[in-house]
Order: C-alpha cells, then sequence, then structure tokens
C-alpha cells in the first residue's frame, strides 16, 4: 500500500472508533467528560512510560485507561460532594493534565515524545513506525493498534447494545428493570480512554475531541434511530479523515487539523440543510405552518 | 535555592511578569466567580481553544508578533465561538456540552492548520506562537505585560463599577430584566469581560489550561463563602497567589511551562479548601455527620428507654430493661448500645438496677420525655403534614415542639392523642416514686 492510503486508512479507523462511541456519549450529554479524559489520556501516557520505560502500545492502553476511568471517578466524586458538574470536570481534567505536561517536561531528555506532538499528532509518521514480527512486516503499528480498538468497541457495543441504549436514553428504568447503569457508565469511559488513546498518536488529544464529538453531533441531526446514527456517525468520521487528509495535501498544512476542521464544516452543513432538525428544516415547517393558516 | 530565588526577583523583566500574572490571576479569578455562578466555566475553556486561529489570523494579518492585535483577534475568534455555540443550542436540539465540545475542537483544530500553514509561510518567524499553546510567561516582554496588565485593571475596574448590576444579572435573570436592566447588554457584556480574561491569560497559561485560571480559584473560593462580594475577593486572591507561584517556580527551572505550573498551584489551593473549609469543607462536613451520629444514638437509646418504661408502667411490668430490650425496641449494633449506654450513665440519665438490667434515673425521665414528646409530635405532624402547612417547615432537623405555636400545638396534640401517640408516662410522678398510667386522669392533666 502506498503512503497515502496507509495515512488515509489510519485516519478513516480513528473516524470509525471515534464516530461510534462518540454517539454514546452525545446521547448521555457526557461530551465534556470526553474532552476532560483526552486531555488526561496524556498523563496516562507518561505514567505508563515511566513506570515501564517502553512505548508500546499495551502500556500506553492500560495506563490511559486507568487514568480515563480515574478522570470520570474523580468527576464524579467532586459531583457528589457539591461541586457542580462543569467545574468539576474543570477542575479535575486541567490538574491532571497541567501534572502531565509537567512530568512530561521533567522528564523530556527520557520521553520520546513531546508535547505539541502529544497535543497535535504526527499522523505523517505513521506509515514509517510499523510492526514487525519474525521479520515479516505488517504494516503500520498504529493501524493495528486502531483495528483492536475499533473491534473491541464493536464487541462490546455488540454484546451491551441493548443496556447501553436503555441507560442512554432512559438511565431511571434502566436502574429499575436491574440493568448496571454505573458498570455501563465505566464500560464507556474506558472505551472512550482506550479509543482516545489509540487515536492520539495520529490525531493527538485535542483533535480526538473533535473526531468523537462532531460526527455524532452531525448525526444526531440527521436521525432519530440510535443503529442509524451509529452508521451516520461512522460514516461522517470516515469523510472527514479522507477530507481531511486531501485538504491538508492541497495546502500543505497539519493533516489532524483539516481533519478536525472538515468535519466541522459537514456539521456546519448539516446544521443548516438538515431536512428534520436544521435551520432551513424549521424555517421551511414554520412557513408551511404560516401558510396553512393564512 | 534562596540565593537562586532572590536573584530570579531582582531581575527587573521577572519583576514585570510577576506583576503581570499576579494581575492577571486576580482579573481571571474575579470573572471565573461569575461564569461559575452562571454555570458556564466550561465555556471558558472553549474561549481559550477558540482563541488560537484568531492568535494566527492576527498573525498572518499582521506580519509579525504583536500582543496587541494577537489580543483583538483572539477576543474577536472568541467571541464568535460562543456564539456559535449559543447559537447550536438554541437552534437544534443539541445540548450545551456537546455544543461546546464540538465548537472548541473544531476551532482549535482549525488553529491549528494555521499555525502549520504560518510555520511554512515565507516570514516563517512564529517564535511565540506555540507559547501560546502551554503558556510560556518568560516568554513575557514588558510591552506585553503592560498590554495585560492595562486590560486586567481595565476589567477589574468595570467589574467593580457595574458589580451590582452584574451581581443581580447572575443571581436572578428575570428580576433583572423586570426592573429595566438591559440583560442583553449585560449579557454580551459579561461575555466579552470573560473572553478578555482568558485572552491576556493565553501567552502566560496556554490555551489548553487557561480555563482553569477562571475555573479553579472560583470554585476554591466558593468553599469559603456564601456572598459573592467576598467570594469574588477571595478568588482574586486565590487566582493571585497561584499566579505569582507558578511563575516563580517556573522560572527558576526554566524547563517547565508556566500554565501547568500554575495550574497545579491552583489545584492545591482548590484541595486544600476542598478539605479544609469551614462548615463545607469535608473534615468538617465529617465532623458534623459524626456528631449528628452520636446525638442520634444517645437519644435513640433514651427513647427505647421511654417506651420500654412507659410499657411497663402501663402494663404493670417490671422497671430494668436488658440490652436484649433495648436492641429489640430499636435495632443498633452492640458495640454502640454498650457505649451510648455508658455515657448516659455517666451523665446520670440511666442507672444500673442489677447486673445487665437498666431504668431511667428522674433526671433521665425528664430528658427521654422531652425527646419522646417531640419525636412523637412531629411523627403526627408528618402525619397530617397538609393540616399544618403553615408551619411551613423545610427539613425534618429543625424540628422543635417549643417553638410552635401554642393554637397549632395543642391542635397536634389532639391528632396525637386519636394515634394513641400521647406518652403516658409522666416524668415528675415517676421521679416522686410513682407511674402515672391512668390514661382519663393523665388527659384531664393535659387539659388542664
Amino acid at each position: 500500500m502506498s503512503y497515502g492510503a496507509w495515512i488515509i486508512l489510519t485516519g478513516s479507523l480513528v473516524g470509525v472508533s471515534c464516530g461510534i462511541v462518540g454517539c454514546f456519549l452525545i446521547l448521555r450529554k457526557m461530551a465534556m467528560l470526553a474532552d476532560a479524559i483526552s486531555h488526561t489520556v496524556l498523563l496516562g501516557i507518561v505514567l505508563a512510560y515511566l513506570v515501564s520505560h517502553s512505548l508500546e502500545g499495551i502500556y500506553m492502553l492500560v495506563g490511559a485507561g486507568i487514568i480515563g476511568l480515574l478522570t470520570a471517578f474523580l468527576v464524579q466524586v467532586l459531583d457528589t460532594s457539591g461541586v457542580q458538574s462543569d467545574a468539576a470536570i474543570g477542575v479535575v481534567f486541567t490538574s491532571l493534565f497541567a501534572f502531565g505536561v509537567i512530568l512530561l517536561s521533567a522528564f523530556a531528555g527520557q520521553v520520546h515524545l513531546d508535547v505539541n506532538h502529544a497535543l497535535m499528532g504526527e499522523i505523517t509518521f505513521i506509515p514509517w513506525d510499523t510492526l514487525t514480527i519474525n521479520g515479516i512486516e505488517l504494516g503500520p503499528s498504529a493501524v493495528w493498534m486502531l483495528g483492536i480498538v475499533l473491534i473491541l468497541n464493536l464487541t462490546l457495543i455488540f454484546l451491551f447494545y441493548k443496556e447501553i441504549k436503555i441507560s442512554s436514553f432512559d438511565p431511571a428504568m434502566a436502574t429499575a428493570i436491574g440493568i448496571p447503569v454505573v458498570f455501563i457508565h465505566y464500560l464507556l469511559m474506558s472505551m472512550v480512554s482506550i479509543t482516545t488513546v489509540a487515536s492520539f498518536d495520529s490525531v493527538g488529544a485535542i483533535l480526538v475531541v473533535a473526531m468523537l464529538i462532531v460526527p455524532g453531533a452531525t448525526a444526531y441531526l440527521l436521525t432519530d434511530r440510535l443503529l442509524i446514527m451509529l452508521l451516520i456517525s461512522a460514516f461522517i468520521g470516515v469523510a472527514s479523515a479522507v477530507g481531511g487528509y486531501y485538504a491538508a495535501l492541497a495546502w500543505n498544512v497539519s493533516i489532524a487539523g483539516s481533519m478536525a476542521s472538515i468535519a466541522g464544516l459537514i456539521f456546519g452543513a448539516t446544521f443548516i440543510l438538515s431536512p428534520k432538525h436544521g435551520l432551513m428544516g424549521k424555517v421551511l415547517a414554520r412557513r408551511s405552518i404560516s401558510a396553512q393558516h393564512s | 535555592m534562596w540565593n537562586d530565588l532572590i536573584l530570579t526577583l531582582q531581575d527587573a523583566n521577572t519583576q514585570w511578569v510577576l506583576f503581570g500574572s499576579i494581575l492577571l490571576g486576580i482579573a481571571s479569578g474575579v470573572l471565573g466567580s461569575f461564569a461559575l455562578l452562571r454555570k458556564q466555566s466550561l465555556i471558558g475553556d472553549a474561549m481559550a481553544h477558540a482563541a488560537l486561529p484568531g492568535i494566527c489570523i492576527a498573525f498572518l494579518l499582521y506580519g509579525t508578533k504583536s500582543i496587541g492585535w494577537f489580543l483583538v483577534g483572539a477576543a474577536i475568534s472568541g467571541l464568535i465561538a460562543t456564539y456559535f455555540i449559543q447559537t447550536i443550542i438554541t437552534h437544534s436540539r443539541i445540548k450545551e456540552d456537546t455544543a461546546i465540545g464540538l465548537v472548541l475542537s473544531v476551532f482549535f483544530g482549525f488553529g491549528i492548520v494555521l499555525l502549520t500553514k504560518i510555520a511554512q509561510s515565507e516570514n516563517g518567524n512564529q517564535s511565540g506562537l506555540d507559547d501560546f499553546i502551554f503558556g510560556q510567561a518568560a516568554s513575557l516582554v514588558g510591552t506585553d505585560v503592560k498590554v495585560i496588565s492595562g486590560v486586567a485593571i481595565a476589567l477589574l475596574i468595570i467589574t467593580f463599577l457595574l458589580f451590582k448590576e452584574l451581581k443581580l444579572f447572575t443571581f436572578d435573570r428575570q428580576f433583572a430584566k423586570g426592573i429595566g436592566l438591559p440583560t442583553g447588554v449585560l449579557n454580551a457584556l459579561l461575555m466579552t469581560l470573560i473572553v478578555s480574561a482568558v485572552v491576556i491569560g493565553l501567552q502566560a497559561v496556554g490555551v489548553v489550561l487557561m480555563a482553569a485560571m477562571l475555573i479553579t480559584p472560583a470554585i476554591s473560593a466558593r468553599y469559603w463563602t456564601d456572598r459573592l462580594d467576598r467570594m469574588v475577593i477571595i478568588a482574586g486572591g486565590i487566582g493571585a497567589l497561584s499566579g505569582m507561584l507558578g511563575t516563580i517556580l517556573s522560572s527558576l527551572a526554566s524547563s517547565l511551562p508556566t500554565g501547568p505550573v500554575i495550574v497545579v498551584a491552583a489545584t492545591l489551593i482548590f484541595i486544600f479548601s476542598l478539605v479544609f473549609a469551614p462548615q463545607r469543607g469535608l473534615v468538617s462536613k465529617g465532623l458534623k455527620l459524626y456528631k449528628l451520629r452520636k446525638e442520634v444514638a444517645r437519644e435513640t437509646v433514651l427513647q427505647s428507654m421511654f417506651d420500654l418504661t412507659e410499657t411497663a408502667a402501663t402494663t404493670g411490668g417490671e422497671i430494668g430493661f436488658s440490652k436484649d430490650d433495648l436492641v429489640e425496641r430499636r435495632p443498633m449494633s452492640d458495640r454502640k448500645l454498650q457505649a451510648n449506654l455508658a455515657i448516659l450513665q455517666k451523665e446520670g440519665l440511666i442507672t444500673k438496677t442489677s447486673v445487665d438490667l437498666w431504668k431511667l434515673t428522674s433526671k433521665g425521665a425528664i430528658e427521654s420525655y422531652e425527646i419522646t414528646l417531640n419525636n412523637r409530635l412531629f411523627e403526627t405532624y408528618l402525619m397530617y403534614e397538609m393540616k399544618f402547612a403553615n408551619l411551613q417547615l423545610v427539613a425534618n432537623d429543625s424540628w422543635n415542639y417549643k417553638e410552635i405555636p401554642s393554637r397549632t400545638l395543642s391542635e397536634l396534640k389532639e391528632y396525637m392523642e386519636i394515634h394513641d401517640r400521647t406518652p403516658k408516662l409522666d416524668p415528675e410522678l415517676f421521679a416522686a416514686g410513682g407511674i402515672y398510667s391512668d390514661q382519663s386522669d393523665y388527659q384531664r392533666r393535659e387539659v388542664n
């Protein structure tokens, strides 16, 4: 496969994984918690490196998973102890992220991970960092990691689809019929953490948020059915990745940044044009109502 | 270490930077208090991230690094982002948190695109633009600090002059509108003030962590007071303190970016407030809970003693009760019961009749009578809550029958009598050695 094709594949895998997980975040009104986790994952990665002294995927996934859950847990703790929820998220993520950046600067000589890289990602380097087993080259390791995380996410969603769906739309009923709502919450948070860390290398901490939230929000404006929303969201994720790659190529700018920008443009167009929940749709609906009454 | 510190502090540039970051801390703490109370803390986060493309565009248009134009660019794109967030919330079914996350990440992504574009452009001396991501107070020069301090002081003066209006608007928007305040203008003004506070902090703290400067001092101050004027002052103080600590620490170790150090300093102050603040802090809450539990346990044992004595007196049974009797009346762990019995004995409220049997003393009878009467009146009140709505009780821990108007109290007592819940043991007669058990006689006494 060519250099460009690997990058498109990587970007698309990020788009699909984030797009699917992101739908649930939007339905559960936890978008900012995902934003928080995507920042704190940095601390997880730095700590994982300082403990294991390796930059291998599995350590990163474990470290990020633990810190991601810790973030969700701390926010929950502050929330129940009376801090209003937006401030709880703000305090937790900024402090953990700041701590991560300080560690990173303090051990800068040892960690082969610079802050800008962590923040913005370096998808252009992905194709060169290949996975080699027994001397056979198996393609970029990021693609493998993203693929595994995607399969893991899909399996978890498939297994717990009904539970996640009910607890997202009606948490009170879910609790009443005996669904372990807390478990589902932390399951989703783990999915967000590992998806974030897998996408981290390619698109960086803050643009992961764009890939998590924007496709889901766009899909939310287009349909009322969860399954279709998941499909549309995954598709928009891929479309932003591919569009972003070619836009970046054309203007010679950051690929990750233009993926986020394209996703934003798609959202903007949908926001105006969506037949049911868009601005135009609403104007048309209002006009037809006033036409009927006049 | 100390020599280093003194040397660093003698440096004129460091003094400027320190002065700037202290003013910055005050301004963001003060405005953060308003953002927090309006539940808009995370909008500050969005504004900070959204400032990045504004800074880049200002650089592209102006050509070199200029703090003034950067502030203008950042403020404009921050305001545009805020406007987008509000539009998305009002015109679609997307909720606030999603809208914030969406605008924040897309603006930041676009900012990164522009940043890479600038890096390749011919006047690629983009030195300083990277500092906006994590903040580097050391990179501030005299003119930067003058602009930052000027804006911070202007923000503080505006807030001081319009304090009353902003306060009213923050707590009760409807009322503010009702008495004729221009709420639309105030909203726009407050947003502009917050954006300006965010923008002047960008170079020292960075876009990613600027939100903490708005949120952390304000939420810490919230623990210490319930009054907005005090909260604003405390938040300003905490902001100033963390700004100062962060700047000094990061100027001592040159590899440390300033923003994260300031944020960690602010977070430590927050944790201190969370744990030790009077009234709201975890320690004082824990103490309060402990005291309440202790009191409830003591009252529970006393009331059980009263109930048992009452039953024994009316049926002519033996006065003297074992621990099993008490546990059967109101379940309690053995250790806790033992401890409470010991306390009550020490207070002279109960005494041992034989090895393991307890009875009320005359003093104990009076106190347990009061407790029982109070609790039974409360039970009666709960049964007829609607009839006694005039009492307007909020929390049940404030229930004290002596505070109830006498007419209502006698009404309550009538209902208590209907349900046969009137305490039938007269503590005075009990003390005199007799036991009051005659129902009709009791009623007669009570009416008198």
